[in-house]
Formats: C-alpha cells, structure tokens, sequence
C-alpha cells in the first residue's frame, strides 16, 4: 500500500505529465525536496497534504508559474521547461485556482475572453462559452456581471475557461473549499466526465472523504517531501491521515458536563447596509448564544459572515443599541475597545494584517487586543514586562513553537499565530468569544489544540460563537448550528439534528426566505 | 534574468541601517560624476562640500543652527509617515509659526514687556502650526480630500499671506521699503548659547529635546503603538480599536506644532526679523531628512545634521569652486531617490542566480 512508484495498469502506458525529482527551494526553505509524480490520462489524481506541505508549490511548478530549483518536467514522456502559464496551456494544461482571478465588474463572457487568446471574436467566444458550459452541465449566463454571482458560479466561470482550452490535464487547487456539499456533488459528475473523456486529473485537496470517494490515486506530500502514492480507495480515512500529519492526531473530547445557562450574547434583529459595494447587507439576523454554550454559524464565505463578524466586533457599529447585547448590557452602539471591557474577544478569520500586524512582534501583537483591560498600560505607558508575560503564557499553554522569545508575527507558521492570537484572547477569560474560521489553513495538530481550547472555554461558562465554512469542524464542536445565506440567519438546528444534508441545504438558501427571526425568539423562549 | 529580487523571511536589521548609509555613498558617486561633467575636480569638491564644513567652529556651530529647524519639522513629520498619512505641508506650517509668534514681537516692538515674552511668542507659534495643519486633518476626515494636495497647497497661502504682511501692515517703518518687519527686541529673540562668538541658539537645545520626547513617545506609549500599528497594519489597527481619524487629527497637530515651532524660533533666533526668505525650504527638505532618518528621531537627528552639512558646504562650494547653489538641492534630491531605492532591501535581498536553462528549449 506504500509503494512508491506508481503502479502500472492497462491504459496507463504513458504518463502525460511526469515531475522527476522537482525540488524548490526559498532561501533557507526547501519547499518541494525531489518530489516525483506521474500524472495519467483517464485518472484523477490526489494530492494530499497539509497546508504547507508543498501542494501548491508543486503544483505553480507543474503549471509553470515558478520555475522548480531541482529536477525536471516531462510531457508525454519528453523533458520541457515552462517559462510561464501560457506554454503549460499551449501544451495542454489547464489550472483552476483555489482564489478566483475574475474582475468583479466584468461580465462572465468578457472575464473569460480576457484569459484567451485575442485570436476570436468576443461573439465567437461568448457563444463556444455558452456552448461549453451546456455541454458540461455547469449553467453559465455569459452576460451576467461577476459580482452578482456566487462562489460556486464564480468556480464555473474558471472551470469552463479552463475547459474551452480543451486540456489534456486539468488541475484544480482545492475546488469544494468553496462549495456546498450539494454542489461539490455536481462537480464531482462533472469531474468523473472529464475523466471518462480521457482527460487527466490533479485533484489538491486536504478532505480526505472527498479523495476516497473520487480519485483513483493519491500522493502524499509532507513537509515538502513525498510521503507516498497509494489508492486512497484501498485506505481508511485515518490511515490517510496519519500519513498527511506523520503520527496521530489528538482526539477532541468534549466536555461532558457543559450545560447551557443564560444568554451572553444576544444578536437581535440586526440589519447593517455593508460599507464595500461588493459586500452582504445583513438583513434581521437574530441570535442568541448563551454561557457554556458553542453555537456555529455555517455558510459559504461571502454571504454575509465578515459583515457580521464586524458588527459583533464594533469595528462597525450597529444601527441600533440592542440589537448586540452582551452579558445584559445593549452594545450595538459601543466600539471595539469597549466591548472588550465588558468581557468580549474576538478572533477574526484574517490571521495576518487583521488579527495581528504582521510586522510586529508578538509582544506588541498581544498589546492589540489587550491594551485597554489588562494592566499593560499605565498612565498612557506601555508596560514592555506586561505584554512579554502575555506571550510567555500564550507559548506555554498553546505551545506555540516560535524561533525566539519574542519575533515578528509573520514569522511564525500558520497553526502557531493561529494558537497564539486564539490563545491570546481565551487566557483574557472572555464572557463572550467570537471567532471566526478558526482552523483555516492550520495544521492538524494546532487545529485540535484550537478546538480543545474553545471547548474549555465554554465548559468554563462562556458563550463562544464560531463562524466556519468547515462542516466537520462544526459538528466536532458546536452544540447548534445555524447557517448564513445572503445575509440572512437560519435558525439553528440543534448539532444532532445538523445533518450534512440539512446543511448543505440552507447554505444553497433553502428554507431562508421565511423569516428566520421569529423562529429564533421562538426558540429562545422555548429553552 | 540572472539578479533577482527575493522576499525576506524578516526584516533584515542590518540593512535598516545599512541603507541610507549605502544611499549617501551612492549619492556622493553620483554628485561626484555631475562634478567631473561641470569640469571640476571631484575629490576637491567633495571635500569642499562635506570635510571642509567639519574643520572650524564657527562652521560647526552653522550646521547646528541649520539643522535645528530641519530635525524639529522632520521628527514631527516622521510621525505622520509612520502613520502613512501625508503632511507635505510644513513649509506652510513653519512659516504660519513664524508669522503667529512675530506677530507678538511686532506689537511690543519698543516696549519693554518683561520676559514671558519670547515664550508666549514659542506657545503662539506652535500653536499657530497646529491650527494651520488642522485645516487638511479635518478636510480629510469629514470630507475624503487628500491630505497630500490640501496640505501642499496650503503653502503657497501662508507663503503669500506673510508676503502681504511684511510688505504691508507689518513693514518696518525704517526699513527703507524692503519687506522685512523691524529687528526684534532682545527680549523678543532666542539667546545664543555662546556670547558672541557663533550663531548656536537655545532653539538647538529644544530640538534635542524634541528628539527625546519623540523618542520616548514611539517606543514607550500607547499612543506611539497606536501610531505605528495604523502604519503598519491599518485594518489591525481598526481591530484594536484605535480610531484613523483622531490619529489623523493628532499627528497633524503634533507635526504643525513642531514645524510651526522650529518656524518662530529660527525667525526669532538667528534671522531676528521676519522678511519673505525665513524657510529656504526648510519644510519640504525635511520630508528628506524623515525618511533618510529611517522616520526615527534618532537617525533624523543625525540625517539632519548631514543635510545641514551639504547647506553649508554647497555655500563654501559655491564661493570657492563657483559652482552654483542649486547643486546643493541636486545632491538632496539624488539622495532622497537613493534612500526610497534602498528601503526595497530591508524587505528584499538580491540574489545572482545561474540559469540552468541552457538546455531547455531544445525540447519544447
């Protein structure tokens, strides 16, 4: 099951895209150390791996965004050097982007246009659009303009642009990131077409249910390194998983006693126009989450999750005093620092530039959130032995692993600023915690450490509020869980009744139109 | 491409320093070439414009006086920077400074008001320069104009303004019709350090003062956090809960303060009058001064210092080497292009890479 070769098979005669030996290197960093992979036609192709396990780096090299420190390309069996995305395409390679490159204002058809080459007529391209789109099932209306489109739209856009390049092999960086579980589902049909076609298939992704159920081979990259190529079909999910991470990953255990008390934070009727003009207005999301409580919120990104996090925050405020209520006290109209006052920490999804300065050290990236209630500043004076007893604490019981004492915030990997800026917050004790993504893009280990300590957080009493796009991690953790559409709230189901289904319905706006408020109060009577 | 531009794992520390240091070489290469084309001998002007300077006191002691007005505009202009909001203004700031304080000199011209004077006069100019800087804070907070043209075009009004002052209201009655107003009385001027024997003033003492307030207000306050994370960070900044707009409103102040500041005591100190040349563009040399200081009171103190070196040199070289002043301008400009040039390699470093793409196209 570990062999490393790949094994050979009928109709697997030749490979048509093979990395010999591809190593990367930045500065000191070896990002990919002689990594070899066989790409064949007629196969989808999993690359696992963590983040920052090369995935990527692999992947810009194979489709020649950056050029490999080490090693060699071949195509269909002859050595090639891609100078840029333009000779991978020539040749037949086409890439479909974890983050979309489409320009808001433009419409479906001028964004694809844009990527091909100036040889045809808008019209002929606007109509082999359509065409492409219908024959793959994946509706496109060519005149619509991006910004009214949603995610998993914006995905087909790259996918039929990629697809009216007619590529041998086509490489999708973590596709379902983005999608419902529903429409995951359309596009693994379109996919296993794709395949039927002839077509090759480099599938990135870190869900490994997802890999078992598609892809007919997967390599495991870890720590820049390939750690094996095996049929995920013939694994378990853990034994994938234990190879990704290279040992086993800490069970959350939950606590048993933790029961709800009072409600900390009540959201009521909240309505905000957004500030950007591609942003969600929030229309009536009401909530309450209550001490010793998790309540998740599900969806998928941009449907009015940031603008929420901000309006519970304070860094925007709110219409209305009531309509953010923490710990009894109306809040809608106090700014961030006050909040914190009353016994609120925020975690926000952006770990650098938002959650931290990244060029900052972590003794002035505590100072942030802890200026105004815990001692570091007196009389307008920055007490430096303060804010380092901070970040000695935060490395001791997060075990954030970091260089020095005290370095710059970017400099540490994702899983470690995550645990540090989630640490820095919870040893504040907060009444109310909200946190947005709080695993994204972190490694396995510092992901249970994040989510153990939340879960501790709650059993001490707090009510914590989550904001996810990760399903597993919210059933891992939430004891309800509601979902954002169009800026609207569901109500919330309770986790056992939180089926994968019922989710994925609400985050496709089933079941929202009606509105959620009523039912919210409802509840909250009830209880 | 065998050089190559690399992104840094962290700032590098060393560069930091290094680069206004590599700058000024780079600079002094480059002036001495523009000697060499105007037919002079570049080692022999080099030494003219930055050894001569250094070898008398009286020399040293006009260094002094050059650099204080130029460190005290620039260490309150490095605040603004490093909050990445533009007070390109404080030549404007100086000279309504220096208009706010003179006015007081002007009307006890004769009289003999005791010594509160000279720092009622210190309080009024700054004030004067905190008030004047205001005008594009506010514009810029309640109404979304950039401070960068706002405050720059503000100069040419207090530039004007003091023109018609010191021609009109204000002119020295026996001042044979030049535009300059009467000379301060005693007790309307900054003493000198050393009783005649050079022009040091107690102007020089409050910079370094200055210096070590700012010092100490970056490195150890809320505020000087506050300042530093909306540069650094904006959107983290918003999440501490530090409001743009009052950071806008306070550095404005602090810069048009300390410009207006340096604007009466240089009037009061060693000009004694104020005629329409009180600045030779002592508030826009300062914008130089900040970033060849790396924007820390510190090395602005020592930018400073250099800068007034290359003024006071480039008026030796123009006695002696007839080469016209302008050069002096010349060098700074080359200098402040060197600077922002360099800043690019605390962040990056450059790399020589050999290709081994020699064989490659034979395939494709």
């Amino acid at each position: 099951m570990l062999d490393p070769s790949p094994q050979a098979g009928p109709g697997r005669s030749e490979p048509l895209l093979s990395a010999v030996s591809i190593s990367k290197r930045y500065g000191d960093f070896l990002a990919n150390d002689c990594i070899d992979l066989d790409l064949y036609p007629a196969e989808i192709h999993a690359l696992l791996g963590e983040n920052g396990a090369g995935k990527s780096t692999l992947v810009k090299v194979m489709y020649g965004l950056i050029q490999p420190s080490g090693g060699e390309l071949r195509w269909m069996g002859q050595k090639i050097i891609l100078t840029g995305p333009s000779e991978a395409r020539a040749l037949g390679i086409g890439m479909v982007f974890q983050h979309f490159t489409l320009f808001e204002n433009l419409t479906v058809a001028e964004n694809v246009a844009l990527g091909l080459p100036p040889t045809e007529s808008f019209g002929a391209i606007s109509q082999r659009l359509a065409e492409t789109a219908r024959i793959y099932g994946l509706p496109l209306d060519p005149k619509r303009e991006v910004w009214r489109l949603s995610v998993g739209e914006r995905q087909r856009i790259e996918i039929v642009r990629a697809l009216m390049q007619n590529p041998k092999l086509l490489i999708l960086d973590e596709p379902t990131s983005v999608l419902t579980p529903q429409e995951a589902d359309l596009l693994f049909v379109v996919l296993d077409r794709l395949k039927s076609e002839g077509r090759g298939i480099l599938y990135i992704s870190h869900k490994l249910e997802e890999v078992k159920r598609l892809c007919d081979t997967a390599t495991i990259l870890r720590g820049g390194k390939k750690v094996a190529t095996c049929n995920p079909r013939e694994e378990t999910a853990a034994s994938l998983a234990r190879m990704m991470v290279g040992g086993e990953i800490g069970e959350v255990k939950a606590a048993s006693d933790r029961s709800a008390t009072i409600p900390r934070l009540v959201i009521h009727k909240l309505s905000l126009e957004p500030d950007d003009p591609h942003g969600t207005r929030l229309e009536g999301v009401s909530l309450e989450v209550r001490g010793g409580e998790i309540v998740g919120i599900a969806g998928v990104s941009g449907n009015g999750q940031d603008e929420l996090f901000a309006a519970l925050s304070g860094e925007r405020r709110s219409p209305g005093e009531g309509t953010v209520v923490i710990d009894g006290e109306a809040a809608g109209l106090l700014d961030v620092t006050e909040r914190r006052c009353m016994g609120a920490a925020f975690v926000p999804e952006e770990r650098l530039g938002h959650g931290t300065a990244p060029r900052m050290k972590l003794s002035e990236n505590a100072l942030l959130t802890g200026h105004a209630a815990s001692g570091m500043v007196k009389r307008g004076f920055v007490n430096k032995p303060a804010t380092l007893a901070v970040v000695d604490r935060t490395t001791k019981t997060f075990d954030v692993r970091k260089a020095k004492r005290d370095p710059e915030a970017a400099s540490l990997s994702g899983g470690n600023l995550q645990k540090f800026i989630v640490g820095r917050e919870i040893l504040r004790e907060p009444g109310v915690l909200i946190v947005s993504q709080p695993t994204w893009g972190v490694d396995a280990g510092a992901a249970a450490v994040i989510r153990q300590a939340l879960i501790d957080l709650a059993s001490r009493g707090a009510a914590v509020l989550v904001i996810s796009q990760d399903l597993d991690e919210l059933a891992e953790i939430a004891d309800r869980i509601a979902v954002m559409f169009h800026g609207r709230l569901s109500a919330p189901l309770e986790a056992a009744e939180a089926t994968r289904e019922k989710l994925g319905l609400l985050m496709g706006g089933a079941d929202t139109e009606q509105p959620s408020a009523e039912q919210e109060v409802k509840h909250a009577v009830g209880a | 491409m065998p050089l190559v531009l690399e992104k840094r794992a962290e700032r590098s520390a060393v560069i930091a320093v290094a680069s206004p240091l590599i700058a000024i070489a780079l600079s002094l290469v480059t002036i001495a070439i523009l000697f060499a084309i105007l037919g002079k001998s570049p080692l022999e002007a080099l030494w003219v414009y930055f050894v001569e300077p250094l070898t008398d006191g009286f020399s040293l002691q006009e260094i002094a006086v050059k650099a204080t007005p130029l460190v005290m505009i620039a260490v309150g202009l490095s605040l603004c920077y490093i909050a990445n909001i533009w007070n390109i203004g404080a030549e404007g700031q100086f000279i309504v400074g220096a208009v706010c304080g003179s006015w007081l000199a002007v009307r006890t011209n004769g009289t003999d008001v005791g010594v509160w004077l000279l720092p009622v006069m210190l309080i009024l100019g700054a004030l004067g320069g905190a008030l004047y800087a205001l005008i594009p804070a506010i514009c810029r907070v309640y109404f979304g104009a950039s401070e960068i043209l706002t405050s720059l075009m503000l100069v040419y009004v207090a530039d004007f303004g003091m023109d018609y002052l010191v021609r009109g209201p204000w002119r020295d009655p026996q001042g044979l019709n030049f535009p300059t107003t009467a000379a301060f009385d005693p007790a309307a001027s900054v003493p000198t350090l050393f009783e005649g024997a050079g022009r040091l003033h107690a102007g020089s003492v409050i910079a370094l003062v200055v210096v070590m307030l700012v010092t100490v207000l970056l490195g150890r306050t809320i505020m000087g956090f506050e300042i530093r994370l909306v540069g650094a960070a904006p959107k983290a900044a918003r999440f501490s809960g530090f409001s743009a707009n009052r950071l806008v409103l306070f550095t404005f102040a602090v810069s048009g303060a300390l410009a207006g500041l340096a604007g009466i005591i240089e009037v009061a100190g060693p000009i004694g009058h104020l005629d329409p040349g009180v600045s030779s563009g002592y508030g826009f040399t300062a914008i130089i001064v900040a970033f060849l200081g790396r924007l820390n009171p510190v090395g602005i103190l020592i930018a400073g210092l250099f800068l007034a070196l290359t003024f006071i040199g480039g008026e030796g070289a123009q006695i002696s080497l007839k080469v016209p002043l302008d050069l002096t301008k010349v060098f700074q400009g080359i200098l402040l292009f060197y600077v922002l040039a360099c800043d690019s390699l605390i962040v990056y470093r450059v790399r020589y890479i050999r290709t081994l793409r020699k064989p490659a196209h034979a395939a494709a």
